[in-house]
C-alpha cells in the first residue's frame, strides 16, 4: 500500500512539472510512467477505490502522439488511441468538444490537451481530451490565438457589429484567387442556386508573402469600386501555413471595415481561421458561402408560384363576394321593380274589393233590418188596424172623397162606410155641428 | 399600390416584378377596390408572375472582374473563365 502511494506521488510529480513548464510532455515519457508505474497503478486504484479521480493534477495534460483507432459514432462523441514506438493511451473527445474542434485525421501526429482519469468500466487510464492540434503547429497556433485575443478584445469579432446578409445579393464580390479550385466552386453554387446576381471578382493571390497585401486590396477595391450587396472571400483547404493570410491582422482588419458585408469560407470544414471570426458570417467551406450568401432559385420560384395563387385565390374570393353582392342587389331590385309594385297593386285591389264588398253587404243587412221595423212601424199605424180597433172610414158614394167635415155632407147623401172587415151603404141624416 | 405600376414587366428586374406581385395579391388580399381595377391588378399580377418564372428560368450568372488601371484605380470588365 506504502508502495504504491510512492509510486503515484513520483508520477503525479512528473506530471505536474511537465504542466507547470508548459511543456508538451511526448507520449512515450507519459506513458513509460504509466506502463511502470500507472498502468499498474491503474488496477490497483482501482482496488483501492479511484485515487485517481480526484487528483487535480492530472486535470491540466498535453499529450503528444499519433492517431489511430479513430472513431466517431453516432453518437457524435470522437474515440481515437494516441500512439507511438512504444506505448498508447485511450482517449475520448465528447461531442460538444469536438463540434468546436479541428477533428484529427488516421495517422496524424497530435497535441491532445485534456485531463486524464480512469474509465472504470474498462479499468484503464484515459485521456478526457478538450484541445487538439497537429504537431508542430503550436507556434503558429500560439500566435493564432494571441491575435485572436488581442483584436476579440478590440471588439472586432462583437457579435453585434456583424452584419445582417442581404436577402437580394444583386452584385456578389469575390475575393480568391482567379486560379483558384474555390472560384470554380463558388461559380457552379451561384450559377445553380442565384443565376440572377452579377459576380465581380477581385482577384488576388491566397497564398504566400503578397497575400494578405492583396487581399486587404481586393476587399478595398470592391467597396470602393463596386459596391457589391456582399462580398465572399474563399480560398480551399490547405494547412495552417497555407492558411496564413487569413489568420493576418491586417486582413482581419480590412474585413471588419468592409461596408459590404462578408462571408468567409476558407479552408476545410474544420478549419477556423481570424478572418472567420471577423468576418460577418462564417461557412464552413467556400462552395457553403456561396449557399449561405443566396436565395435558392428553387425556393424563388416557389415563392413566384405561391404568389400566384395568392392572387388568384384572392381574386376568386372578391369576385365570389362581388357575385354574392350582386345577388343581394338583385334580390333588392327585384322587390322594387314595377312588377312587383303591379302586382302589390293587385293584391290591394284584391284587398280593397274584399272589403268594399264587406261594408256593401253589411250596409244591405242593416238596411233590410230597418225596413223590416218601418214595415211593422206602418202595420201599426195603418188604416187597417185603426179600422180593427173599430173605427171606420165614411165616403161619400157619389165622389168617394173621404168625409173629414160635417160640412161635406148634405143630409139625405148616399154613403159608403168601411169598417175592418167590410163596408155598407148608409144615408146622411141631420148634421150637427159640436 | 405604387406608382411604378406604369412599368412594363418587361423592363423589371425579378426584384421589383416580385415586389410588385407581393404588393399586388396584399392589395387583392384587402379585397377593397373597384371590381375593374382589381381585374386590371389581377392581369398585372399575372404578367408579373410570368416575368418572374421567366427570369429565373433564363437568368445567366454574369461575370466581371475589378481590374487595376494605369491611375492606380480599378475599373470594371467582363470576367471570361472558360479559356482556363
Amino acid at each position: 500500500m506504502k508502495g504504491v502511494q510512492l509510486a503515484l506521488d513520483l508520477w503525479l510529480r512528473r506530471l505536474d512539472l511537465g504542466r507547470r513548464r508548459r511543456r508538451r510532455q511526448p507520449l512515450v515519457e507519459l506513458l513509460d510512467d504509466a506502463l511502470t508505474t500507472g498502468f499498474f497503478l491503474a488496477k490497483r486504484i482501482e482496488r483501492v477505490g479511484g485515487v485517481g479521480h480526484a487528483d487535480e493534477t492530472l486535470q491540466d495534460v498535453w499529450v503528444t502522439g499519433e492517431i489511430s483507432n479513430l472513431s466517431r459514432p453516432a453518437s457524435g462523441h470522437v474515440y481515437f488511441t494516441l500512439k507511438d514506438a512504444e506505448a498508447s493511451l485511450r482517449c475520448v473527445m465528447w461531442r460538444e468538444i469536438a463540434s468546436r474542434q479541428i477533428l484529427p485525421r488516421e495517422g496524424q501526429s497530435v497535441e491532445v490537451h485534456g485531463r486524464i482519469s480512469l474509465y472504470e468500466a474498462g479499468g484503464q487510464y484515459q485521456l478526457y481530451a478538450d484541445t487538439l492540434r497537429p504537431t508542430g503547429e503550436g507556434e503558429l497556433f500560439q500566435s493564432f490565438l494571441r491575435l485572436k485575443e488581442k483584436l476579440e478584445a478590440e471588439g472586432l469579432f462583437d457579435p453585434a457589429k456583424k452584419r445582417p446578409l442581404p436577402a437580394w445579393p444583386a452584385r456578389i464580390g469575390i475575393v480568391t484567387s482567379p486560379a483558384a479550385a474555390a472560384l470554380r466552386d463558388v461559380l457552379h453554387v451561384l450559377r445553380r442556386r442565384f443565376p440572377l446576381g452579377e459576380i465581380i471578382l477581385a482577384s488576388t493571390a491566397v497564398q504566400g508573402e503578397e497575400a494578405p497585401a492583396g487581399i486587404v486590396a481586393a476587399l478595398k477595391a470592391l467597396n470602393r469600386h463596386a459596391r457589391p450587396d456582399v462580398i465572399l472571400l474563399v480560398r480551399g483547404g490547405g494547412s495552417l501555413e497555407d492558411l496564413a493570410a487569413f489568420n493576418d491582422e491586417d486582413v482581419a482588419r480590412a474585413i471588419s471595415a468592409s461596408i459590404a458585408p462578408v462571408v468567409s469560407g476558407v479552408g476545410h470544414e474544420t478549419d477556423f481561421t481570424i478572418a472567420d471570426f471577423a468576418a460577418d458570417l462564417r461557412a464552413p467551406t467556400p462552395s457553403a458561402a456561396a449557399e449561405i450568401a443566396t436565395p435558392d432559385r428553387l425556393e424563388l420560384a416557389r415563392s413566384v408560384t405561391q404568389a400566384r395563387q395568392a392572387q388568384q385565390r384572392a381574386f376568386g374570393l372578391m369576385l365570389q363576394e362581388r357575385r354574392n353582392e350582386l345577388r343581394t342587389a338583385r334580390a333588392g331590385l327585384q322587390a322594387a321593380s314595377p312588377r312587383a309594385v303591379l302586382a302589390n297593386a293587385r293584391q290591394r285591389v284584391d284587398d280593397f274589393g274584399l272589403r268594399a264588398r264587406r261594408a256593401v253587404e253589411t250596409g244591405l243587412a242593416l238596411r233590410r233590418a230597418s225596413v223590416r221595423g218601418l214595415a211593422q212601424t206602418l202595420r201599426a199605424v195603418g188604416p187597417a188596424a185603426v179600422l180593427a180597433r173599430g173605427y171606420a172610414v165614411v165616403q161619400l158614394q157619389s165622389t168617394g172623397a173621404v168625409i173629414r167635415s160635417v160640412r161635406q155632407v148634405t143630409p139625405g147623401d148616399p154613403l159608403k162606410v168601411s169598417v175592418h172587415d167590410g163596408a155598407f151603404d148608409a144615408v146622411a141624416g141631420e148634421r150637427s155641428a159640436e | 399600390m405604387a406608382k411604378a405600376k406604369e412599368k412594363s414587366p418587361e423592363e423589371m428586374t425579378y426584384e421589383q416584378a416580385f415586389e410588385e406581385l407581393q404588393q399586388i395579391v396584399a392589395s387583392l388580399e384587402s379585397g377593397k377596390m373597384p371590381l375593374d381595377e382589381a381585374l386590371k391588378l389581377f392581369e398585372r399580377g399575372q404578367t408579373l408572375s410570368e416575368r418572374c418564372s421567366a427570369l429565373l428560368e433564363q437568368a445567366e450568372l454574369r461575370l466581371r472582374q475589378l481590374v487595376p488601371d494605369e491611375a492606380g484605380e480599378y475599373r470594371e470588365e467582363e470576367l471570361d473563365l472558360e479559356e482556363e
